[in-house]
């Protein structure tokens, strides 16, 4: 099993993302299961949700925590909060990243695999919003292949309707542009 | 086969209502129950739902019209959760005793004060006493299921009674996972239209819920009574008529890695999962512990938990709420009782966690096993712990 968990900030889409990954999972004959840390959600206030994926039926209903990858939405979360938490040893961050590469490390405050992209920037040019949960699916993917990107692209097609293509777009874009740096033994 | 889809389970539940075609919906959103309401209304103004939407001002209304609309003959659909649930309390002892098939999901959710909106079992046990016939979800699917089957039930000319599905707030309620609806026609050859027995009808007048001398009063309440315990059969006929329909088969007791097990977790609703789960990780370790699920919660299936407990030696309960001022958690209280004539009584160590939203992981339940373990060596069983509080 496949334990991930989404950082974002209320109003970002995390929880739609794990939904989409989810959704895209079952679609492919998988089990999974994604939910929300729930509470009152806030728009900006950092918020958490979680997903599942197995090819067996999970059997479990509690909060990860010791997950296999985590994703981080909003760039400015590490500075502020401790987003590497639990993360498992031979793990993976996937994060939203806007400096240069060679300070990812330093600042993402892991040992582990890390998958950064400028997804703030691809969300402005291809949807004219700072919604990044779409964008960071790419990265997700590209950081490892959970499943097929054309299993998130028919998920992307039914849950945006018209705006799905704008969303394919920052999908692939971000697939295409995230940069992965293998984690020191 | 209806396909295997992706949802969240609250929308599983308003298409479940969709497939059994209710014909009354009166409900008020309230949290974690409001995307049940949502959807089913989205579903009555689109179309696809033959259906009265009735939207109401508060819980006491809502129950009030489900009142109204099957006593006149139409199959009814409610849902709601905690402070909404309280404030339907008057009519929801009234339903039962009118012997009217309501259906009604109730998200399972803490009671203020303090004010929650997380999930616990305080709800239902506050009402357990209103004669409504009791089920507890343990995930989507069983959610979805138990919609086609309450109706069943409910209808059943033998029966006559409201069902209630508890499905866990949040940890059920908001939840995306695999969810199979059944297609139509096989739910329509399931469940035919609902066929009362007798209605409210000017052409026909009867009385519904008239005022009883002291004389009367004892009488009608044993044959409610009755009433309840006697539907038990058409509980279990519904449920193999639903297996044999869908595929998926149920019990009023499920049974996980329990044969011959000297210690037995007792649970109700989302969280036996979660116990299952620790069982197999307490299996490599060479830790042997089962699980009993209890789904049906009224009328309790007495001999079938008798059956399912036999061979063990001790019973840790898991309680969702407290009985403030009691001898131990509800549950625990009600196992305690049905084990009271019986020669080898296991002992019953009775565990409260997982109020308002409190998580409970795999390991917690690994915990209680060996603090269940050492209260039954030192006789301290009969001492019910509120699990992981801080003190």
């Amino acid at each position: 099993m496949i334990e991930i968990r989404f950082h974002g900030r209320g109003g970002q889409g995390a929880v739609t993302s794990a939904e989409i990954l989810a959704v895209s999972a079952i679609n492919e004959g998988k089990y999974a299961q994604a939910f929300p840390s729930f509470g009152p959600e806030r728009r900006g206030a950092p918020v958490i949700a979680f997903c599942r994926i197995d090819d067996h039926p999970i059997k479990i209903r509690a909060n990860i925590y010791e997950p296999d990858i985590i994703l981080v939405l909003d760039a400015s979360l590490p500075e502020l909060i401790d987003v590497t938490y639990g993360l498992k040893k031979g793990g993976i961050l996937v994060s939203n990243f806007k400096h240069e590469i060679e300070k990812a490390r330093e600042h993402l405050k892991t040992k582990e695999k890390i998958g950064v992209v400028n997804a703030s920037k691809i969300a402005m040019e291809e949807l004219k919003l700072p919604i990044t949960n779409t964008t960071m699916l790419g990265a997700l993917l590209k950081a490892s292949q959970l499943v097929e990107n054309s299993s998130v692209i028919d998920a992307l097609k039914e849950r945006f309707g018209k705006v799905a293509d704008r969303n394919i777009h920052a999908f692939e874009r971000a697939y295409k542009e995230t940069v992965i740096i293998n984690g020191s033994p | 086969m209806g396909k295997r889809v992706g949802m969240e389970v609250s929308i599983g539940a308003a298409e479940a209502v969709k497939l059994a075609r209710a014909e009354c919906i009166a409900a008020y959103p309230i949290t974690p129950q409001t995307h049940i309401v949502e959807h089913l209304s989205e579903l009555v103004n689109n179309g696809e739902l033959d259906a009265e939407f009735i939207p109401v001002e508060s819980e006491h209304s809502a129950m009030s019209v489900c009142c109204g609309c099957s006593a006149v003959g139409a199959r009814t659909f409610t849902c709601t959760s905690s402070q909404g649930m309280a404030l339907m309390n008057e009519i929801l002892f009234i339903v039962p005793a009118m012997r009217l098939p309501i259906v009604m999901i109730l998200a399972n959710r803490s009671l203020s004060s303090p004010l929650s909106i997380w999930n616990d079992h305080s709800d239902i046990m506050s009402i357990r006493d209103t004669g409504w016939i009791q089920l507890f979800a343990e995930n989507g699917q069983e959610v979805v299921d138990h919609v086609l089957f309450a109706f069943k039930v409910a209808e059943n000319p033998n029966v006559l009674l409201p069902v209630m599905i508890n499905m866990d707030g949040f940890i059920l309620s908001h939840v995306i996972e695999p969810i199979e609806l059944p297609d139509q026609d096989v739910v329509d050859k399931f469940l035919p239209p609902y066929n009362p027995v007798q209605r409210l009808h000017p052409d026909h007048p009867i009385t519904m819920g008239a005022f009883a001398i002291p004389d009367l009063f004892t009488e009608t309440k044993k044959a409610q009574e009755e009433a309840i315990k006697s539907s038990f059969p058409y509980i279990i006929k519904a449920w193999d008529e639903l297996g044999n329909t869908i595929g998926r088969y149920y019990n009023p007791i499920e049974k996980y890695k329990s044969e011959g097990k000297k210690i037995l977790f007792i649970t109700m609703g989302s969280f036996g999962e979660t116990v299952m789960t620790a069982i197999d990780m307490m299996e490599e370790k060479g830790i042997d512990v089962g699980l009993i699920r209890i789904r049906l919660w009224r009328p309790f299936p007495e001999k079938e938990f008798l059956d399912a407990i036999k061979d063990a030696d001790i019973l840790i309960v898991i309680d969702r709420a407290i009985t403030f001022g009691g001898m131990a958690g509800p549950v625990t209280t009600e196992i305690r009782s049905v084990l009271y004539h019986e020669e080898n009584m296991p002992a019953v160590v009775g565990f409260i966690c997982g109020l308002a939203g409190r998580d409970v992981t795999p390991k917690d339940y690994e915990r209680m096993v060996e603090i269940a373990k050492e209260k039954v060596k030192k006789g301290k069983e009969k001492e019910y712990e509120i699990y992981g509080v801080r003190e």
